[in-house]
């Protein structure tokens, strides 16, 4: 068996991050590859594709229930899905009270120490959004992901994380041994995507690794809890995570350490392609009352 | 009754004049809104019950009085077992201000420990600017040859990262690349004391063995005819690790002390002030690598340190806390096992001589019941001793002992005549050990100063065993491992026997008929 290779995905909330990730290590699956996901997302929905289930119940909620996390048992955290991919969630508290930064922490701790990571080839870590707090840093200390891809797309604000979680990542880099292993564009069919997508990976020095066009199929596979991999795996939709795959696979070893941009360099960026118009600085903070007022 | 700068009153005499004795009973009368005497008596009457006792045990969420402290406690404990090494605990300064207290007030010694000091700020943005300033300050003040990283909660609930902390601490120039700054994650709501001792200890020991954090190779193990002795918490430990070190030179083993505390924590008085003392040397902990085996006195100390020595090849042995002749016995023809040496004549007549103390005062230590807590392991080798001195464990607690050890408790008392009756509490406090000596009473309680309210509430009479005593000067000079130890142990179970006898037969003609003074 090779070195176990540990990869983890992060990106804006909402960017179809988890579903891109699942389809992405259910195709490695088929490759034969034996794959362990660690949903490190308090909303415990990292595996629900793998699984066909809801929300699987997550290590901080059963401990809770057992009184602590030395009450557990591998066996009653880890789930068998697609393809013998064993599937894990460290869950989280309700929004708005305690820490779920410390809930990462101490899930991967107990994985580790349970031998969670024995006989596998990959584990993927899902983290939500950017880069938050130390807590949610865990999958990227050292001995930990070696690369991270960053799931993006054509949006400004996807940009703008991925440009942060890029920030996240070269604070640990330095010390340590992660790496950046690429960004993964999620079509939502905005301007000149593709072509914006491929100028960010370069700002940041690292390379577009697939451009994942959309699809209904993705949606319909979805409403069945289903990977696309899965309900469809003769679809072009197929193809295109099976083509990802290949390339995650064939990246090991191949991160960089990012270069993360300024705010205003982001934003040249965009004017760069036409996407943004050099703001007129006389019309901000003007109401349109205002304007119609001035322009009389 | 003012006071007179002549004679002053201690506020134990002042409370009891009338003034202050009218004032506290208008307070209560009229402040303090209090329930009737007769309903207060009746509720502590009824905590006595078997109902409550019942209730008591249904607890779920709530501990009280845990016979535990947490992990960066244990962390800063093996950390100056090293010589000159300076404990740091990343995290604020109330933590550092308890630990130290806590073993200045059981060493009656002054104990050494820094802290990052964080605050608010610190906590929003991370402790990184509090490593690289508090490396570099406590590096420069107080010239240590190691600083031992752990954490208190705060840090570990915002997350940061000790290697990374450190890696980056160096690379800013706050203590030279080669220093010596081994770490461990400790968050003190996780385990207890024992557990920070294993983890700083294994966080050590990698350090030193598995190539520095990634900044040079790790040692080839060429294996010699040394072994390591690793003591784990011990609140004996001054007085234990000289027992051990003689016992070994008696025996002619060559042998490494992993964690050697005995001198930090029993300076002498000579007009010079020891930040440092003794410890083991940074090249004995590197080389301990090479040893034959590695020993460890308390099993539940180095639940995670063990395995990893023994996948360095080690072979490994552990005790639990061993008191009296077994214990002793086991423990002395292990290592005689493992290091090939056999044991002196000089030992076996001071076994000789435990025995025969044991059998001097048999008569009034067998079948006398004992309630007893503390860490597992000391738990079970008391416990074992209590056995063999015939006497019963009644009640064996261990706050931070898990169903396994309970497990194990068990599987004692069942091999022995006297465990019968006995039971074992794992992960119950000091209140669930309130409803036992008040529904299934024992003559006497072994376990730390705080036991002390529950012979107030109880009348069970304390025998002052364990970590912390804070109340009782010096006994942790004396040791209680080997022979000598154990004749230690029962000197004090003894004393404190004999006190009870003389304080129930001391009216004269009334409760005290011939005038006894032998014993």
């Amino acid at each position: 068996m090779s070195a176990l290779r540990q990869i983890a995905f992060y990106g804006k909330g909402g960017i179809g991050k988890s579903t891109t990730s699942q389809n992405t290590l259910a195709a490695l699956a088929d490759l034969g590859q034996k794959i362990l996901i660690v949903g490190c997302d308090p909303k415990a929905d990292s595996t629900r594709l793998i699984l066909h289930a809801k929300a699987q119940d997550t290590i901080l909620s059963l401990a809770a229930e057992a009184g602590s996390v030395e009450d557990l048992e591998l066996d009653d955290v880890m789930k068998m899905g697609y393809k013998d991919i064993r599937c894990v969630e460290s869950g989280g508290p309700e929004p708005g009270v305690g820490c779920a930064g410390r809930g990462v922490i101490t899930s991967i701790n107990f994985l580790e120490e349970e031998g969670a990571y024995e006989g596998i080839d990959y584990v993927s870590y899902d983290v939500l959004g950017d880069v938050v707090c130390g807590g949610f840093a865990m999958p990227i200390r050292e001995n930990k992901a070696q690369e991270i891809y960053i799931v993006m797309s054509g949006e400004m604000m996807a940009m703008y994380a991925a440009n942060n979680i890029s920030k996240g990542i070269l604070k640990y880099a330095n010390s340590g041994g992660v790496r950046l292993g690429g960004l993964v564009c999620n079509e939502r069919q905005t301007d000149k995507e593709l072509e914006l997508a491929e100028a960010l990976a370069g700002k940041l020095g690292t390379k577009l690794i697939h451009f994942v066009p959309r699809d209904n199929v993705v949606q319909h596979a979805e409403l069945r809890r289903m990977t696309v991999m899965e309900y469809a795996p003769d679809s072009k939709q197929a193809d295109e995570y099976r083509q990802l795959a290949t390339k995650i696979h064939a990246n090991a070893g191949q991160g960089i350490i990012p270069t993360p941009i300024t705010m205003d360099e982001l934003e040249d960026m965009l004017m760069e392609h036409g996407i943004m118009k050099q703001v007129d600085e006389s019309i901000v903070g003007k109401t349109a009352a205002e304007l119609a007022t001035a322009a009389a | 009754m003012s006071q007179s700068a002549e004679k002053v009153l201690d506020h134990f005499d002042l409370f009891r004049q009338p003034e202050y004795v009218e004032m506290f009973e208008d307070k209560k009368s009229n402040f303090e809104a209090p329930h009737p005497q007769e309903k207060v008596t009746g509720i502590v009457e009824w905590t006595k019950t078997w109902e409550y006792r019942e209730k008591n045990f249904a607890r779920e969420a709530l501990t009280v009085n845990p016979a535990k402290a947490c992990q960066p406690l244990g962390a800063v404990f093996a950390a100056v077992g090293f010589e000159s090494t300076l404990p740091f605990v990343h995290g604020s300064q109330g933590c550092v201000a308890y630990y130290r207290s806590h073993f200045s007030r059981h060493f009656k010694e002054p104990s050494s420990c820094v802290s990052s000091s964080m605050t608010e700020d610190a906590a929003v943005f991370g402790g990184l600017n509090n490593m690289i300033d508090g490396l570099a300050n406590a590096y420069n003040m107080y010239k240590p040859k190691m600083i031992a990283v752990s954490t208190t909660c705060m840090a570990e609930v915002i997350g940061d990262d000790l290697n990374a902390f450190i890696k980056t601490s160096k690379e800013k120039g706050s203590v030279p690349a080669e220093f010596d700054v081994p770490f461990a994650h400790t968050p003190a709501f996780v385990g207890s004391h024992i557990t920070g001792y294993d983890n700083a200890l294994k966080g050590i020991l990698t350090h030193f063995w598995d190539g520095k954090a990634g900044t040079t190779e790790a040692l080839v193990r060429q294996p010699n005819d040394k072994i390591n002795f690793i003591g784990g918490f011990d609140g004996y430990t001054v007085g234990n690790l000289r027992e051990v070190k003689r016992i070994f030179d008696l025996m002619g083993v060559s042998y490494t002390i992993l964690g050697d505390n005995s001198e930090v924590w029993d300076t002498p008085a000579d007009g010079e002030f020891r930040m440092y003392d003794g410890g083991t040397t940074l090249e004995e902990a590197a080389n301990a690598v090479h040893a034959k085996a590695t020993v460890s006195m308390q099993e539940y100390c180095t639940e995670k340190t063990l395995p990893m020595i023994a996948e360095h090849g080690h072979e490994v042995a552990a005790f639990n806390h061993p008191v009296g002749v077994e214990a002793t016995d086991k423990f002395l023809m292990e290592v005689s096992r493992l290091t090939g040496k056999a044991i002196p004549e000089a030992l076996a007549k001071e076994r000789g001589r435990l025995v025969d103390a044991i059998a001097d005062s048999s008569a009034h230590i067998h079948g006398k019941k004992f309630a007893l807590y503390g860490d597992p392991d000391m738990c079970l080798g008391l416990a074992a001793f209590l056995l063999e001195l015939g006497a019963e464990p009644t009640h064996i607690l261990a706050t931070n002992g898990n169903k396994e050890w309970g497990a194990k408790v068990q599987a004692m008392l069942d091999a022995s005549p006297f465990g019968k009756n006995c039971h074992v509490y794992p992960g119950k406090d000091l209140w669930h050990m309130r409803s036992l000596l008040y529904t299934e009473p024992v003559d006497f309680l072994i376990g730390n100063t705080y036991g002390k309210y529950l012979q107030r509430d109880t009348g069970t009479p304390l025998i002052r065993i364990g970590f912390p005593i804070f109340d009782r000067h010096h006994h942790h000079r004396y040791p209680v491992w080997g022979y000598q130890g154990g004749l230690n142990v029962l000197v004090w179970i003894l004393d404190k026997i004999f006190e009870e006898i003389d304080r129930n037969t001391i009216v004269p003609a009334k409760t005290d008929y011939s005038f006894d003074i032998i014993r």
